[in-house]
């Protein structure tokens, strides 16, 4: 078995228009920068995308909504340093916005990945964020039940990968790629460095391999904190 | 009125005294902004564990300039360090912590809080882009729930109120505020009063108040350190 692919560009070459696509990180930390960039040149668009954020400078997620490929964005807080791509494209209604309590933007991808249709939290109750959905009491507290969320793709970044699709995360960098990668049809990793089976300690790994279609090696990835401090914009 | 812009806590004031209310040992989640000076006052002998929702516990202090590492950060964008002790896990696993009753305490800012514990404080309702984060997820499920503001708005309007008018985040969440003027308790009854700073009445507390203070004891003297002002 092995899922290496040669390069970011042909990680993404089958995403097609119309997909939804599941983009990890929060904020630039675990941003898949190189596999967005591949994303953008391959040129797919009508695309549904969540993410935690909605972009920051011109890089990124940003570049991919500045280029127009971006139809829906679903996520939790469109708000960063420079979120000026995207608050333009939102105020001239070129892309549809669907906002989402955090944690149960997490819990909808956690249940999409493991095949649990919908459940129940008491997050927003009694708030807009309710408006429409069933609510139940469950031992004297009401909940608000809460829809799976899942993808065509994830991209995503992790450290190490195995060419079993085996992945370690770096740090805060984690946060949603772990949750997403079990949530997609097809899930793509960006890693730092692709080791032999063996070379990440079974106790080690986070995300185990059945989850990953395919995982690409980019050494020393792009921090999105630092394409912005240089003022970079992509393409 | 009152013109409370010489006498009211400063916002370094307002954190400190929320900071005094940590217990030793507890699991804390500071809000992104002003919440999170809370971590700055930390009494000596009391240590808390501090939870950020993008997926780190127990995390340290700003690295220096130039230092930063920016897969290490915290749910403010904001470089943070790693430390002994420190974990770090996925979006699903920190939002378990938060939703299944696990941290101790939650502060955040407010806009609103009504007399019933509502909070209002993630969407000024004016066409602005919505963005809630991890607001609505910590105030529904931290066991207890504190709000430090300034007691009224930049305009003089009280954000102390009968019922919220802006977008909530929760209902009947909200267990304590920590004013720029009081510390003030929000029970069945609505808010009862806890704490004020001595150069101001309680007639002139609650003319800044949008629903009746009650007492159901002494009120203390809300002191705070003078170096902090």
């Amino acid at each position: 078995m092995d899922k290496t692919i040669q390069t970011a560009a042909e990680a993404v070459a089958q995403i097609p228009d119309g997909a939804t696509v599941m983009i990890g990180g929060f904020g630039g930390s675990g941003a898949p920068i190189e596999l967005i960039h591949a994303l953008i040149d391959h040129g797919a668009k009508h695309l549904t995308v969540v993410n935690n954020n909605a972009g920051n400078g011109h890089v990124g997620l940003a570049a991919l909504i500045e280029q127009g490929r971006v139809d829906k964005l679903v996520c939790s807080f469109p708000r960063s340093a420079d979120p000026s791509v995207f608050v333009e494209c939102y105020r001239a209604g070129r892309i549809k916005l669907e906002i989402v309590p955090q944690g149960t933007l997490a819990e909808r991808i956690r249940a999409g990945g493991a095949g649990i249709p919908a459940f129940y939290t008491p997050t927003g109750f009694g708030t807009d964020m309710a408006e429409g959905k069933p609510v139940e009491v469950f031992e004297g507290r009401s909940y608000v039940q809460e829809r799976w969320l899942k993808a065509d793709y994830a991209l995503i970044k992790a450290e190490l990968g195995d060419r079993h699709g085996n992945l370690t995360y770096r740090m805060a960098a984690r946060n949603f790629n772990p949750i997403m990668a079990t949530a997609a049809t097809t899930t793509i990793a960006q890693v730092s460095r692709i080791v032999t089976p063996g070379g990440i300690d079974p106790e080690h790994v986070v995300t185990p391999g059945i989850f990953v279609a395919g995982l690409a090696e980019v050494p020393n990835p792009a921090q999105e904190e630092e394409l912005n401090r240089a003022e970079a914009i992509y393409p | 009125m009152i013109d409370i812009t010489n006498i009211k806590l400063s916002n370094a004031q307002i954190a400190w005294r929320a900071a005094q209310d940590i217990q030793d040992g507890a699991y804390v989640n500071l809000g992104i902004g002003f919440p999170e000076m809370v971590a700055r006052f930390q009494p000596d002998g009391k240590q808390a564990i501090f939870h950020t929702e993008n997926g780190v516990l127990d995390f340290g202090k700003a690295p220096d300039p130039g230092e930063e590492d920016w897969d290490l950060i915290n749910a403010g964008k904001k470089a943070i360090t790693r430390k002994p002790g420190t974990s770090f896990f996925h979006h699903a696993d920190s939002f378990a912590m938060v939703r299944g009753g696990h941290l101790d305490v939650a502060i955040l800012g407010a806009y609103q809080v009504a007399q019933s514990g509502d909070l209002a404080n993630w969407s000024t309702g004016k066409g602005g882009i919505p963005a809630v984060g991890g607001a609505m997820d910590l105030v529904q499920s931290a066991k207890r729930v504190a709000v430090i503001t300034d007691h009224v708005t930049k305009k003089g309007d009280p954000k102390l109120v009968d019922a919220c008018t802006l977008p909530l985040t929760g209902v009947g969440c909200v267990t304590r505020i920590y004013s720029s003027l009081a510390v003030i308790d929000v029970d069945a009854v609505g808010f009862v009063l806890r704490e004020k700073i001595a150069a101001i009445s309680i007639e002139d507390l609650q003319s800044l108040t949008g629903a009746p203070l009650h007492r159901d004891g002494p009120v203390e003297n809300l002191a705070c350190p003078k170096e902090l002002a």
